[in-house]
C-alpha cells in the first residue's frame, strides 16, 4: 500500500477554493513583502488532499493501534479524557500572556501540578519550563553548575556517567561545558563503587544516574552511591527516564539526589513520538532551590502569581519563551489526578509485572536474556547474538519482521553494552492477551530465524516501503523535495 | 570470526595500534570493532598537533547504530589524522588495518605501546566477550 506524495497527486490549475482567504493577501500584506514568486504548493482538489492525509494517517504505527514496546521510551497509552479536560474552551482559549488576575484558575493548576511532582519525586522545588526531556537535562547541569559557581568551586567542571546512564547523559554533559568521566558497570548490572571512588574528587561537578538504568535493572547501592559523590563535594543527577518503573514506591529525593528532570511524555502519559512536544519538568533538593529556571508559580496566601527573576535573582534563567509546553502540563495533571496516589503505585506496579511477564515468557521460549540473575525493572534485554552468530539474523532483523506481524520493533541495539541486543518494555496499559501475542511472534519469527532467515533478512515485507537502507540517508541528506522540472 | 593480524597491539576497548619505523604509532580500530559497529557514516579524526593522553578519547566512529570513542592507547601529539575519511568513512569498514587508519600519534613513551595487548591476548579478549 504506497501512498504518493501529495505533490504527485497534483495537476496544474486545480485547487480548492473553499480554502482560499476571504480577503485578497495583496490587500493585507504591504506590496514590498509581498513574493515575487508564489510558493511551491501541491495544487490538488479539497478530496484529494483529505484522502492523501487520511491514509497517510492509516499507515501510522501508534499507540493507539499497536503494541509499541519502545524500550526507554515509556510508550504508555494515552487516556483520551487527558486529552478532552486539556481542550477545555477556558483553557485553549487563554493567551499566555493574559494578567495573572483573570488566568487564577490555570495558574492553580499549574501549582497544584509542581506540587504533586515534588511529593511524587521527593523533592523540594520543581519548574515545569522546559519544554522537553533533553532542556530538562540541560536545566538540571546547569543548576549543579550554577550551585558550584556560587560558591566560587570553580574546579568541579567533571561530570561522571555510567556507561549503563541513559545516551543523553554524556550529551547533556558536554553541552553544559563540562567534562564526562566514565566509569563500568558490572557484570551484575550495578555501578562499580571502586571505579568511582577512583574518579571523585575536587574536580567532581556531580554524577548524572538512571535509577533503574538503561539495562533494566535498579541500582542497589544506590545510598553508597550519593555518600561517595557527596562526600567528595559533588551532586546527584537523576534522569528521570525510568520514572515510571519506581512510581509510588521509591523517591529520588530519598535516594539521596539533587536534582531530577521528569518526562512528563513518558511517565504522566502526554503524547509523544513524532517529534512531541514533550515536556521535562525539573526537581530539586533544598540546596538548588535558588537556581531553578523561571518562571515557576507561586502562591501568596489565596493568590497564585508566576515568580520570575526578580524573586529568584540566582535563576539559570528562562528556557523559553513563556511558561512552558501549557497544553502538555494540562495532560499530565489530569492524568495525576485521575490516577491518585494508589493509582500512581499500580503504574509501577504493573509496568514492573508485565515486563517481568514478558521476560519470563521469553527466556521461556529459549531468548537470551542480558542480566538472568536480575529482577527486570519496567524493562529488559533480549540478546540475540546466538541467532546472529548460527543463523545470520541480527536483531535488525527480527525488529524488521516484527513490524510484518504488526508490532512495533522494541529499541534496537541500545544500550550499547549489550551485543545485539533488543530492549523491551511493555508499560502497564497492556493486556496480558496483547503480551502473549508478541511472544508468540517472537517465537514464530525466531522459527523462520532457523528455517528461512532470508524472511527476516529482507523485512519488512508488508509495509508501505521496505527496508530503508539508513547507511546512504545517512551519508546523502536530502530533506526538500523539489520537482523534477523546477 | 574477525581478522586480528599478528603484527599489531591492541586495546580491550578495540583499538589497534602499529609502531612505525620512525618511532610514531598508527592507530585504528579492529576488524572486529567495525563489524559490531556496522557501516560507519562519520568518523572524526583529532587534529594534528593535539597532545593526547593515553586512555583520552580523542576519536569518534559514528555508525547508523552507535557512536563511539576511540581511545589513544598512548601518550603524545598527534602527527597526523586519515583526512580521506571525511569523505570516505567506509574505509573503517572495508579495510579497517590499512586506508581505514584513523591517526598518528609520536609517543612519550614507548613503554605505554609495549603495555599493549598482543593479537593471541586481544583474541582471547574476544573470545571472552562473544562466548
Amino acid at each position: 500500500m504506497h501512498e504518493k506524495l501529495i505533490f504527485e497527486h497534483a495537476a496544474p490549475g486545480r485547487s480548492a477554493d473553499a480554502q482560499y482567504p476571504r480577503v485578497p493577501v495583496e490587500a493585507t500584506v504591504p506590496t514590498s513583502l509581498l513574493r515575487a514568486t508564489p510558493p511551491l504548493l501541491p495544487e490538488v482538489s479539497e478530496l484529494q488532499a483529505v484522502r492523501h492525509y487520511t491514509r497517510l494517517s492509516q499507515l501510522n504505527f501508534s499507540i493507539d493501534t499497536h503494541f509499541y514496546p519502545l524500550g526507554s521510551c515509556t510508550m504508555k497509552y494515552n487516556p483520551k479524557a487527558c486529552n478532552q479536560y486539556a481542550m477545555l474552551p477556558e483553557l485553549l482559549g487563554r493567551h499566555p500572556l493574559a494578567p495573572e488576575s483573570t488566568g487564577q484558575g490555570v495558574l492553580q493548576i499549574l501549582f497544584e501540578l509542581q506540587e504533586m511532582l515534588k511529593e511524587v519525586t521527593g523533592m523540594r522545588g520543581v519548574s515545569l519550563t522546559p519544554m522537553a526531556g533533553a532542556q530538562g537535562e540541560f536545566a538540571g547541569v546547569a543548576m549543579i553548575r550554577a550551585y558550584h559557581r556560587a560558591r566560587n568551586d570553580l574546579a568541579r567542571t567533571e561530570i561522571i556517567v555510567p556507561d549503563a546512564a541513559h545516551g543523553t547523559n554524556p550529551a547533556t554533559a558536554t553541552m553544559c561545558g563540562c567534562t564526562v568521566r566514565e566509569i563500568p558497570t558490572q557484570s551484575n548490572g550495578d555501578i562499580d563503587l571502586e571505579a568511582l571512588k577512583g574518579v571523585v574528587g575536587p574536580h567532581t561537578a556531580g554524577i548524572m544516574l538512571t535509577n533503574p538504568s538503561t539495562i533494566g535493572v535498579f541500582e542497589r547501592r544506590i545510598r553508597e552511591v550519593a555518600e561517595i559523590v557527596h562526600g567528595a563535594g559533588g551532586l546527584l543527577y537523576y534522569d528521570g527516564a525510568n520514572l515510571n518503573a519506581i512510581l509510588g514506591k521509591v523517591r529520588p529525593g530519598d535516594m539521596g539526589f539533587d536534582v531530577i528532570h521528569m518526562n512528563l511524555h513518558k511517565t504522566f502519559s502526554t503524547p509523544h513520538g513524532g517529534g512531541g512536544p514533550g515536556s521535562g519538568a525539573v526537581g530539586v533538593s533544598e540546596r538548588l532551590l535558588p537556581f531553578l529556571p523561571v518562571p515557576i508559580v507561586g502562591r501568596d496566601g489565596e493568590r497564585f502569581r508566576w515568580l520570575d527573576q526578580q524573586d529568584l535573582p540566582q535563576t539559570i534563567g528562562r528556557l523559553s519563551n513563556f511558561m512552558g509546553n501549557t497544553g502538555v502540563l494540562l495532560r499530565a495533571y489530569v492524568y495525576m489526578r485521575m490516577l491518585g496516589r494508589d493509582g500512581m503505585q499500580r503504574v509501577s506496579e504493573f509496568a514492573t509485572l508485565n515486563a517481568n511477564y514478558l521476560m519470563a515468557r521469553l527466556q521461556a521460549a529459549g531468548f537470551e536474556v542480558a542480566y538472568p540473575e536480575r529482577r527486570a525493572s519496567h524493562e529488559f534485554i533480549v540478546t540475540l547474538r546466538r541467532e546472529a552468530r548460527e543463523w545470520e539474523t541480527n536483531a535488525m532483523d527480527f525488529a524488521k519482521r516484527l513490524l510484518d506481524y504488526g508490532f512495533h520493533a522494541p529499541t534496537t541495539y541500545f544500550p550499547l553494552l549489550v551485543p545485539e541486543c533488543l530492549l523491551i518494555e511493555p508499560t502497564e496499559t497492556e493486556p496480558k492477551e496483547e503480551l502473549d501475542a508478541f511472544v508468540d511472534a517472537m517465537i514464530a519469527i525466531r522459527k523462520e530465524a532457523e528455517t528461512e532467515p532470508a524472511k527476516l533478512q529482507g523485512a519488512p515485507w508488508t509495509l508501505p516501503v521496505r527496508r530503508l537502507d539508513d547507511v546512504r540517508a545517512a551519508k546523502q541528506l536530502d530533506l526538500t523535495w523539489k520537482p523534477a522540472t523546477a | 570470526m574477525s581478522n586480528v593480524p599478528a603484527d599489531l597491539r591492541y586495546l580491550k576497548s578495540h583499538e589497534w595500534a602499529r609502531l612505525e619505523g620512525d618511532g610514531t604509532v598508527t592507530i585504528g580500530i579492529s576488524d572486529h570493532a567495525q563489524q559490531a559497529l556496522g557501516d560507519l557514516v562519520f568518523v572524526e579524526a583529532p587534529e594534528v598537533g593535539r597532545r593526547v593522553s593515553a586512555g583520552e578519547a580523542c576519536a569518534v566512529v559514528e555508525s547508523v547504530k552507535a557512536a563511539s570513542d576511540i581511545y589513544s592507547p598512548v601518550t603524545g601529539e598527534v602527527i597526523a589524522s586519515n583526512v580521506d575519511l571525511g569523505g570516505q568513512p567506509e574505509l573503517v569498514n572495508s579495510d579497517p588495518y590499512g586506508a581505514g587508519w584513523i591517526m598518528r600519534v609520536r609517543p612519550e613513551d614507548k613503554a605505554q605501546f609495549s603495555a599493549m595487548l598482543d593479537a593471541k591476548a586481544y583474541q582471547a579478549a574476544l573470545a571472552a566477550e562473544t562466548h
